[in-house]
């Protein structure tokens, strides 16, 4: 045998709680521990809360199975299946089960769960007799349901209800004993628990209300039950459903402390400190649950102290239940009762099978019941379990979420709300279905992985949020935020902010320098960091840097917009929107000559012509600056174009000539690399045609003068501009503008445009560095002197011999 | 049926970057990585049949530039969590010359 230096944990309880401990801790600390479990069962671990919809025949036993044996095998865990600890000596630390087998242990954990409570009646140990506990017990209900035909239920509660539903789906005839005179007393008030009745009866269960059963008859079998009144009644098998004490009988015999259940504190801890318990075998706080969530939340905390982390405590859980007999809607939650000190909101509509209510208390909501309708119920269940004030909108609580509109609540119960159909990402069609399923089945737990997979949010972005909620929603507490500050790309550790200082500070001048001191992972980067360093580079060695073609989008590379067919689109600069009949014969005569499938005019005042062959394009070129056209740069991270309206030379409400500072404006600004796309524009009145206030600089004349407004987007989220500053001449306009180019083009992300940047910069510390005339006049000289290189047009270069082997495709023959 | 093609001096496929070789069948890209190796690909994404020689091309993948699939110049298959592949050629290079296998 392998000595293992490894401390030991033996699990008792192979069931849903303790396995859960584990699966947390191998999250936490998968090789800490050399870990033994010991179940009764035959079986892996399997979902016990499910085994209602086994025994109605809407799901198998495969279904349900939570971790098959391989599982156990792959985290080499020992699992000591239908093997019965009989003691724990708490003396040498070992365990001893009923096959002799013993087990040594550094940590215990108990989960033993619980036990069905048998009432101590009369012939109670006959055959027929049996409780609802297990899988055993469900196969004993099934092989019953084939073989005999009338059905005993004791207890109307959650459990036994669904036992009775079960047996019914399995064709059995089947009553339901119970003591007090409505349903699910422990979780209903009597007006839902009256409609539940109801509509069981409707499908066809007998309620005895009010029975309290005697003695259990018949001779070798069950064969009927006598009440305390003194009437019988037939039945071949008899289900005890009357509650669940928690399984304490192990932890008594070892002298561990216990009251209803183990006690334990805060960590899950027992008296005895190397021992820990969890699920329903436990008392915490005076309470011993017996439903699954706050198994989990215990299973979370005491694996964090198993993993020698010791910072989670375990408070107590807020529970809710639901009834799982399909076609019937209930949920309840809370304190559902109240008292003097609280109030009630009900909704009763018995015809229509709907109730509400809800119980608040100072207001907030302490309880609800719900019967029918309950797509509500984890909105109100959050509400109870946050406190939340829910004053603002009190009148319409019962109305549900949907009702309340877009505010008042967080993202995530919304999106939580939308159906699977619903889309999410507009860009590649990604609905909500296909998200959670890829977050559900391949395990995703960051934004970025769901954008891998699913490519939601990954055009556009305009869904992130949405995105980001779903995960949260879908993957709970384990979904980690994207952090505030990201790498560059997935080649480095370094922001973008550290590389543009890097390259100033540490005077980097090639790409190889760059990933070479900000210790890059891969030797020539990616396709996202090989731009944003050119680009970088370039905006900081405006004379030195030799621009690498090959670490530009081809849009950039081809001068031209690549589009769905791999043609591309010539755009030719209209300085201002402005035109004669001249340049527009021009263009006409070039669509003919190269038979322009398509034209437009663009929003950006100037002509598109699609469809272009990529090895036709410095061809064209030559015909249009011949003609005294230059790139329109409508590709580009770069300068795009000044939009104007007429003016006063036309128009009667004109203050300024717009036409002629947008000309002047574009002049100075065309052929500008960029972080992003940059659009500008003037309007000559206040009216503003030309839309200036969604522009990255909009300016829009008035009588005194000249307004500037900088951050504007007309794209994926309209923003309008912020104020930037007012000037009196068309020159300090220029100056301003300017200033304000270069230092978006030094300052910015590469691929951030300008309204994401002037809200993380925020506009004080631009309108600082624009309204101070020393740093604005070195902005501006620098942004002229990086303007001297980018002003050679790209066409003209092209259309004369430059890089034609990008342009010339090779053919060969067979 | 294979049978070497000669398609361009070296040097005129630039570094890190392609060239489009037109054949009577069909468009394929021809890389020259780093280091001069040589990669011939069919010039279609398996996504949406995108141009991949006007891709920016990585170690020994291209990106492709419709929808920044990834794709592997050696095997041609799509990488990271995107599944699909495109026909990859044989190459070399003797005296300077690049040749391709159809």
């Amino acid at each position: 045998m392998k000595l293992s230096m490894k401390e030991k944990l033996v699990l008792i309880g192979n069931g849903m709680a303790g396995i859960r401990v584990i699966e947390e801790l191998l999250k936490l600390k998968p090789d800490l521990y050399d870990i033994t479990v010991f179940g009764n069962e035959p079986y892996g671990n399997y979902n016990r809360i499910m085994l209602s919809p086994v025994l109605a025949g809407e799901k198998t036993i495969d279904d349900i199975m939570l971790n098959t044996e391989q599982w156990y095998a792959d985290n080499g865990i020992k699992l000591n299946k239908d093997s019965r600890v009989e003691q724990i000596d708490r003396i040498k630390c070992e365990v001893v089960a009923r096959d002799g087998q013993r087990a040594a242990y550094d940590r215990l954990l108990i989960a033993t769960g619980s036990l069905p409570f048998i009432l101590p009646l009369p012939g109670v140990d006959k055959p027929g007799v049996i409780s609802f506990r297990d899988i055993a017990d469900v196969d004993s209900m099934l092989v019953a349901a084939k073989t005999f035909k009338n059905a005993l239920v004791i207890g109307g509660g959650l459990l036994g209800l669904e036992a009775a539903n079960g047996l019914m789906k399995q064709g059995m005839t089947v009553s339901v004993v119970h003591l007090p005179d409505t349903l699910m007393e422990r979780q209903l008030d009597r007006p839902a628990a009256k409609m539940l009745q109801s509509s069981l009866e409707e499908r066809g269960l007998n309620f005895l209300m009010k029975h309290s059963t005697a003695e259990i008859l018949g001779e070798d079998r069950v064969s009927g039950v006598r009440f305390n009144d003194g009437s019988e009644i037939v039945a071949d098998l008899v289900v005890m459903a009357v509650g669940i004490k928690p399984n304490i009988e192990l932890a008594q015999t070892s002298g561990l402390h216990c009251e209803r259940g183990i006690v334990v504190n805060d960590t899950l801890q027992t008296f005895d400190p190397k021992i820990y318990a969890v699920g329903e075998c436990v008392q915490h706080r005076g309470v011993a649950y017996g439903l699954v969530a706050p198994l989990f939340e215990q299973a979370k905390v005491c694996a964090n102290h198993l993993a020698n982390y010791g910072i989670a405590r375990y408070e107590g859980t807020v529970t809710s239940t639901k009834l799982k007999v399909t076609g019937i809607e209930l949920f309840s939650a809370g304190d559902f009762i109240g008292d003097e000190n609280s109030e009630e909101i009900v909704f009763q509509d018995v015809a229509n099978g709907t109730y509400k209510k809800l119980i608040l208390e100072g207001n907030c909501v302490k309880g609800a019941v719900l019967y029918g309708n309950t797509v509500d119920g984890s909105w109100y269940f959050q509400l109870i379990k946050d406190g939340t004030d829910v004053s603002a909108y009190r009148d319409t609580l019962l109305f549900g979420q949907a009702h309340l509109g877009d505010s008042g609540h967080n993202p995530e119960t919304r999106v939580a709300n939308l159906p699977n159909d619903a889309e999410i990402c507009g860009c590649n069609g990604v609905c909500k279905g296909d998200i959670v399923n890829a977050i559900s089945e391949k395990k995703l737990f960051t934004l970025e992985e769901v954008r891998a997979h699913t490519k939601a949010s990954s055009s556009c972005g305009s869904c992130t949020g949405l995105v980001e909620s779903l995960l949260a929603y879908t993957v709970g507490g384990e979904y980690s935020a994207t952090p505030k500050t990201r790498p560059l790309c997935t080649c480095t550790d370094a922001t973008h902010d550290d590389v543009r200082k890097g390259i100033l500070q540490y005077q980097l001048k090639t790409m190889p320098a760059v990933r070479d001191s900000f210790e890059w992972r891969s030797e020539d980067g990616c396709a996202a960091c090989r731009n944003s360093l050119n680009y970088y580079l370039l905006c900081a060695w405006p004379t030195q840097y030799a621009d690498d073609a090959q670490s530009r989008f081809i849009n950039e590379r081809a001068h031209g917009n690549i589009q769905k067919d791999g043609t591309y689109s010539v755009v030719p600069r209209m300085f201002g929107g402005m035109c004669t009949p001249d340049q527009l014969r021009t263009i006409a005569n070039v669509a003919d000559k190269y038979k322009v499938p398509e034209m437009k005019v663009t929003g950006g005042q100037r002509i598109d012509m699609f469809g272009i062959a990529k090895e036709q394009l410095p061809a064209m070129w030559k015909d249009l600056t011949d003609g005294g056209f230059v790139s329109g740069h409508a590709y580009g991270k770069a300068m795009r174009t000044v939009k104007t309206c007429a003016g006063d030379t036309w128009c009667r409400f004109g203050t300024q000539n717009s036409t002629r500072l947008g000309v002047k404006l574009e002049q100075l600004t065309w052929g500008s690399w960029m972080p992003h796309k940059f659009k500008l524009a003037v309007s000559g009145c206040p009216r503003n045609c030309a839309e200036a206030t969604i522009k990255d600089i909009g300016i829009v004349c008035v009588d005194s003068g000249y307004e500037l407004h900088v951050g504007g987007n007309g794209g994926i989220k309209v923003r309008v501009t912020d104020l930037l500053c007012k000037v009196e001449t068309e020159e300090q306009v220029l100056e301003y503008t300017g200033a304000y180019c270069q230092l978006y083009r030094e300052d910015a992300h590469y691929l951030e445009r300008t309204a994401p940047w002037v809200e993380r910069v925020g506009l004080a510390k631009i309108k600082a560095a624009i309204e101070d005339e020393t740093q604005r006049k070195a902005l501006l000289e620098r942004f002229l002197i990086s303007q001297k290189a980018a002003q050679i047009d790209p066409w003209t270069e092209r259309a004369h011999g430059a890089e034609a082997n990008e342009f010339t495709p090779i053919t060969v023959s067979a | 049926m294979s049978k070497w093609l000669e398609v361009a001096p070296l040097e005129d496929i630039p570094v890190l970057g392609s060239r489009v070789v037109d054949t009577p069948d069909t468009r394929i890209a021809v890389f020259r990585g780093k280091n001069d190796q040589i990669y011939a690909i069919k010039d279609a994404c398996p996504h949406k049949q995108g141009p991949l020689s006007q891709g920016i091309m990585h170690g020994d993948s291209v990106t492709c530039p419709l929808h920044n699939w990834k794709i592997s110049l050696s095997s041609g298959e799509a990488l990271g969590p995107d599944e699909g592949c495109t026909n990859v050629f044989q190459t070399k290079v003797d005296s300077g010359l690049v040749y391709i296998q159809l």
